[in-house]
């Protein structure tokens, strides 16, 4: 039976420290009722599969700012995969290019956020996957 | 005052039908319709406002302000490798920007070098990537050091970035004495909002304290910490708060360096101060007044400090990188115009207006152009510069300078409580209060309480972005990593050894590292070993991760 709280983790990868949104996103999804592990900054790949796989998330989202999204989101991608987590949601946000929004979904990333995005399009985005991936 | 005028406007205004609109600023401040002599009783205007040039400054640092020297048109820039952004420099100073300031990318900032593997896929691509002191030589090539100042915003390994500018200084045969500019240097800002910290508080302070006492004999026209509210308030603080925030930031670093045994007067005169400029127009000019008035009264009164220069709170300016939209960015120019306007009728020293295009990229060349116009237009077009502290009583201006000072006061006084701001830093208090402040503004957006163009009203459905966008080739890791590999194998590596075996012990002990760090900088040690040294003996922080 799915869980009716909904558990995301958030965390940025790399060395961009920019975590404004990443704060603000945490905010407004707990508010919404979710569950949220905010992993902060400076993490990598690794370490934030590894909380996924400790916290069995159902949602992984990843705020990037540097310009370094292929690397970090192709790599999240590839261990959430082999660590059994494929099923789950990889999403997030920054400053990523339309052109490469597209090279991302092509990886089986969801949605991912860029600047202006309204606070509820990603709650309503993130509730709606949910719903429609019960585990 | 006539009582019977006031009530029969009050009566007007009450029947008035008003637009549907929140009637306050950016930072959530209720504004009244109208701000009269009521506003301000008893304002005194000897001692509340003053002179400019005299105490407490709150119409500006010098005497003649503008007319006796614009400010400095600075434009942040860095990209790519060191010839790039020295090309960048060329064409800036070619169009008359009048001061230097250096950005430095991901890896630099964080104290790593171009080859470290965290540094994969950043290399160049928020600022310019330096190694060693050889990319100090590439980057300021043909650049008159001795004539015009330079600005270097970096942190965490800003004291060994400096030494690197100095040994390259050396080498050009340019006096330290002859030198001008600024370092930001300023750690505490780092833990609060932009994160680019490599050691706890303690070891970073006393790496601050040993500059400012090093400068103050050796590179006496150095301003060696650049005091920052601009990365507070785009981690989405109110004015209220980068204004405290800020000086609360000052005034633990004078506490530090009296601690350290220093004279006042002999560090409080190159300290700075580093601000943003807002979207709220009037809030901005009153925030940077009041922040002149706060630290001059502090300095005088509460630290002592004889020399008027250590009162002054001079500062830069950047236009707010926050307020600028991915959306329609061509309006940016707007936006950056107002903002500028802003910190010029607040009486910024220097001042950085962004590009159009910064919501998406590093500026292009035409972009970065339009943002220097921009500042010349204020200059030499609109007649701002021509009289000093144009809004100076006006009721409005100085009600609200009065309103943030005392909101600044009241956070001086929660910070205290607290234990002082690193006790604050360590409990999460500036974190918390920042991140609250930016979700109530981004709640706002969402509720259309407050506007922005282009992204929640006025839209222009399906737009297409069309702007050319700066784009940082993959090359240049490959280049920057190679040439580091180059000059490892090429220096004399006994000494550098040996350089880094003295700073460590150094560290171990209370001896001044700058010294240390300029003999390392001088034989070609990196960014990185250095930093790694240093890391045996300090250690490295890990944030407890607030929100």
């Amino acid at each position: 039976m799915a869980s009716p709280h909904i558990k995301v983790i958030i965390a940025k990868p790399g060395l961009d420290g920019h975590d404004r949104g990443a704060k603000v996103v945490a905010r407004a999804l707990v508010e919404a009722g979710m569950e949220v592990v905010y992993l902060g900054l400076q993490q990598t790949p690794e370490s934030i599969v590894r909380a996924a796989v400790e916290e069995d998330a159902d949602v992984v989202g990843l705020s990037i700012l540097s310009g370094a999204h292929l690397s970090h989101f192709r790599r999240v991608k590839e261990l959430m995969d082999r660590a059994g987590l494929g099923d789950r949601l990889l999403t997030g946000g920054g400053i990523i290019p339309t052109k490469d929004q597209e090279k991302l979904r092509g990886l089986g990333v969801g949605r991912v956020f860029g600047p202006g995005e309204d606070l509820q399009s990603i709650v309503d985005y993130i509730k709606g996957w949910h719903s429609s991936h019960a585990r | 005052m006539n009582k019977a005028a006031k009530k029969r406007w009050e009566e007007q205004y009450r029947k008035s039908e008003l637009r549907d609109a929140e009637f306050s600023s950016i930072s959530g401040r209720e504004l009244q319709p109208l701000y009269t002599p009521d506003d301000v009783p008893g304002f005194d205007v000897e001692a509340r406002l003053g002179y400019p040039g005299e105490y407490p400054f709150t119409r500006g640092v010098h005497p003649s302000m503008y007319r006796g020297k614009l400010w400095t048109m600075r434009q942040f820039s860095g990209m790519g490798t060191a010839e790039q952004t020295n090309a960048r420099y060329q064409f800036l100073l070619a169009r008359g920007q009048t001061g230097l300031s250096v950005a430095f990318d991901n890896p630099t900032l964080y104290g790593l070098d171009s080859d470290h593997p965290l540094a994969v896929g950043e290399v160049g691509r928020t600022g310019v990537a330096v190694d060693t002191m050889a990319d100090m030589e590439r980057l300021f090539r043909d650049l008159p050091l001795e004539k015009i100042s330079t600005s270097m915003t970096i942190n965490a390994p800003a004291a060994w970035i400096f030494t690197m500018f100095l040994a390259n200084a050396e080498k050009r045969s340019i006096p330290l004495a002859a030198l001008r500019g600024t370092l930001q240097n300023d750690i505490l800002k780092e833990y609060i909002a932009q994160k680019e910290w490599i050691f706890p508080p303690e070891p970073h302070l006393r790496l601050i304290t040993d500059l400012m006492a090093f400068c103050a004999d050796h590179v006496p026209q150095w301003n060696t910490i650049s005091i920052s509210g601009y990365h507070i308030r785009e981690a989405g603080s109110t004015a209220a708060q980068e204004l405290a925030f800020t000086l609360a930031d000052g005034f633990c670093y004078v506490e530090h360096a009296l601690r350290a045994g220093m004279d006042i007067d002999d560090f409080a005169p190159r300290l700075s101060f580093f601000f943003n400029s807002h979207l709220d127009f009037f809030e901005e000019i009153a925030k940077l007044r009041a922040a002149r008035r706060i630290w001059a009264r502090r300095l005088k009164e509460r630290y002592k400090a004889k020399n008027p220069r250590s009162w002054l709170c001079r500062f830069h300016v950047q236009t707010a990188g926050c307020s600028l939209t991915a959306q329609q960015p061509e309006i940016n120019v707007v936006r950056t115009a107002l903002e500028a306007l802003a910190g010029v009728l607040g009486g910024c020293q220097s001042l950085h207006t962004n590009s159009l295009d910064e919501a998406l990229a590093l500026p292009s060349e035409k972009a970065v152009e339009i943002a220097l116009r921009t500042q010349q237009i204020i200059a030499y077009e609109s007649g701002v510069a021509q009289v000093i502290d144009p809004l100076g009583g006006s009721y409005y201006i100085e009600k609200l300078t009065n309103d943030l000072e005392q909101e600044a006061e009241q956070y001086f006084q929660r910070v205290d409580e607290l234990g002082g701001v690193v006790m604050a830093i360590e409990q999460g208090f500036f974190q918390r209060e920042i991140t609250r402040a930016a979700y109530q503004y981004q709640l706002a957006l969402s509720r259309k309480k407050k506007i922005l163009v282009g992204v929640n009203e006025f839209v222009n459905a399906g737009e297409a972005i069309e702007i050319p966008v700066l784009e940082i080739d993959e090359s240049v890791e490959q280049d920057q990593t190679r040439s580091l590999d180059k000059i490892k194998k090429r220096r004399d590596n006994l000494a550098v050894q040996s350089r880094l075996a003295a700073l460590q012990q150094a560290a171990s002990g209370s001896d001044n590292l700058i010294p240390h760090l300029l003999e390392a900088s001088r034989v070609h040690a990196s960014v990185g070993e250095i930093s790694d040294t240093l890391v045996k003996v300090f250690g490295e922080y890990r944030e407890r991760p607030f929100y």
